[in-house]
């Protein structure tokens, strides 16, 4: 079985710079999301269900650093699309077709959203794109029937649901399925020898254009500071007499 | 013709009234709109929602949509767009609408805008703010194309009035022969709870990491909420260490809560919980570190041990 994990390089969220104007110029990581779903496919693999991962990204060279990373963990080789335009979920997954159908993945596992977009649409868009199956917020994933189908438990609103896909399928992961290893030094050591491969859009033969624009990026109003109260009795009269919530 | 479809969301039983936020939405838009409702057997569900100002109720009703799989829903989502003629596709950000209606964009060819809080109305043209990066920022979007999904947040938008002249249901005729046949449903584990739904709750009480357990954290979350007719929430690490399942989670990737009042016990205030409390309108926190981050969110904190705090909060709560 052949596995493909798109991912993306976004702003580091556990640095102080993430939740401001200057997000971008903070150090870059692999979306967290996107780490649970390179993870994900290493244990398939290690469980001998999985031959091959494939890591595909879409960026400028400066997401390097986190292809290295990717191949670091454990995945065999990677794709970079060389494209530095500001790209909307419309346009990423019109991309990642392409790079589907010249791959050919028995699965594609990938985040369920963006932590610097939030727009969590990516992978279902991907999957409406290919007609496949799709299994989204996944919290576990077992293959069946000679891996024709796989059974994924979903993390919905209400709690738990259980769907079953036919293969081939995209699923997306959720904070629960696994935590993700560190990069050993072996690990970075191999990761120097492993294949990059860097194509254009034209290569891969796709040509879209990003319909969603951002027109303007601000902080929203500050919250006043809080009041410090002393004791139960005290923050029972405030809510009570200053907030009249209870 | 329509220019809105608002997709509602049921549990089979009846509406979810979160749902019905994106109707606020399509009335600011404009023109007229009509509400989508998919499933089998929703009779009920469908009558529910005639006084809602929209121009009919479309109904597809079959055995093969009783469960929501996302590559059957979509198809008929797309049809019922390309029949409709709708501009705009809207929902309300939940995991239904977020599993199903981006399918349905690719399907329409269509760009989307997930959880939008607010639109500007410029020169004839359109944008739309949502938050990004946590909620720490937002953004100012515009989007290209004929026609646009969009899903909203509930907390921006009020429910919609239901005092309008009653509308048609109309049924939508589905071939249950030609949808994608790929997705099984199997299993579904739901608790019943006889405390509020967490987003529509007017009090929510929220527990975090130093509440050791689930029998802990049962008994003083659990008891405060309680006592307050609130709801019960968590931080991911509450939800990670098993004191609390999957859907208490609120955050950036779990739910968006916007109560009266939202009490935080034992929780730091990382930016990715903070982006789903933020709109409540008083906030206090419970810490025993006066420095944690919690604390300059919240409208009032009290420094100290929650384990001596929360009993004596839920005593003097139920004596007055
Ligand atoms: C991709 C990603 C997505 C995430 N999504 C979410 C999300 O949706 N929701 C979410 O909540 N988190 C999310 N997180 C995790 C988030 O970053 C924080 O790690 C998490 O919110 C911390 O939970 P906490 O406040 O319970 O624990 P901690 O940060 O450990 O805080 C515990 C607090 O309790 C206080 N405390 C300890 N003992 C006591 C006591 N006896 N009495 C009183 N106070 C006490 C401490 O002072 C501290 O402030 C996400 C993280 C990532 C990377
Ligand atoms: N530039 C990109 N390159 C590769 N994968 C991406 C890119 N952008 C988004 N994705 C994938 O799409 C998922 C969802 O992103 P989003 O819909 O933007 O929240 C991410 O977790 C990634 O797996």
């Amino acid at each position: 079985m052949k596995i493909l994990v798109p991912f993306k390089s976004v702003p580091d969220p556990n640095d102080a710079t993430f939740a401001g104007e200057a997000a971008s110029a903070s150090k870059s990581v692999i979306n967290p999301f996107d780490e649970i779903a390179i993870e994900e496919a290493l244990r398939i693999r290690e469980r001998g269900e999985a031959t091959e991962i494939v890591g595909v990204t879409i960026g400028a060279p400066s997401v390097d650093e986190q292809i290295r990373a990717a191949l670091a963990m454990g995945v065999d080789r990677a794709i970079r699309i060389d494209d530095a335009r500001a790209l909307d979920p419309y346009a990423v997954a019109r991309i990642l077709r392409a790079v589907v159908e010249k791959e050919a993945p028995h699965v594609v596992i990938m985040g369920k959203q963006a932590v610097d977009d939030d727009s969590n649409q990516v992978g279902q868009i991907l999957a409406g794109l290919l007609g496949w199956p799709q299994a989204t917020f996944v919290s576990s994933i077992e293959f069946l029937d000679n891996k024709t189908r796989a059974r994924c438990t979903r993390e919905t609103d209400a709690g738990l649901e259980v769907v079953e896909l036919d293969l081939p399928a995209i699923i997306t992961t959720d904070l629960r399925l696994n935590e993700p290893r560190y990069v050993s030094l072996p690990g970075l050591i191999r990761a120097r020898r492993k294949p990059i491969e860097v194509l254009t859009c034209d290569q891969v033969g796709v040509n879209v254009r990003p319909l969603t624009t951002v027109l303007a990026v601000a902080r929203p109003p500050k919250r006043p500071a809080g009041t410090r109260v002393e004791s139960v009795e005290e923050l029972i009269t405030k809510l009570k007499q200053e907030a009249k919530v209870i | 013709m329509a220019e809105s479809l608002v997709l509602i969301e049921h549990d089979r039983q009846q509406v979810k009234r979160s749902s019905l936020h994106a109707i606020t939405l399509a009335q600011q838009l404009g023109g007229e709109y009509e509400l989508l409702v998919i499933g089998h057997v929703v009779n009920k569900i469908s009558s529910s929602l005639v006084s809602l100002g929209a121009t009919s109720v479309i109904v597809a009703d079959d055995p093969a949509l009783a469960e929501p799989l996302a590559d059957r829903y979509a198809t008929v989502i797309a049809e019922a767009v390309r029949k409709s003629g709708a501009k705009n596709i809207l929902g309300t950000s939940s995991t239904f609408s977020k599993d199903i209606l981006p399918r349905a964009a690719a399907l329409l060819d269509a760009p989307m805008v997930t959880d939008v809080v607010a639109i500007e109305q410029m020169d004839g043209s359109i944008s739309y703010r949502r938050p990004i990066n946590a909620g720490s920022m937002f953004a100012k979007v515009k989007v290209e194309g004929e026609r646009r999904v969009l899903t909203v947040r509930a907390a921006a938008f009020e429910t919609p009035a239901a005092n309008a002249a009653p509308c048609p249901i109309v049924r939508f005729d589905v071939d249950a022969e030609s949808l994608p046949n790929g997705m099984r449903f199997i299993s579904r584990e739901e608790r019943k709870s006889d405390r509020p739904d967490l987003t529509e709750a007017r009090v929510v009480v929220s527990g975090g990491r130093p509440l050791k357990d689930k029998e802990t954290f049962e008994r003083l979350v659990g008891g405060l909420a309680d006592a307050l007719g609130g709801a019960i929430g968590a931080t991911r690490a509450a939800v990670d260490a098993g004191m609390a399942p999957n859907d208490y989670q609120i955050g950036q990737t779990g739910k968006v809560v916007a109560p009266e009042l939202y009490i935080a016990l034992g929780i730091s205030g990382a930016i990715q919980h903070l982006a789903g409390i933020k709109d409540s309108r008083i906030i206090v926190a419970i810490n025993k570190d006066p420095d944690a981050p919690i604390c300059q969110t919240a409208t009032y904190f009290l420094v100290g041990d929650l384990y001596q705090i929360v009993p004596q909060l839920i005593e003097s709560i139920r004596r007055a």
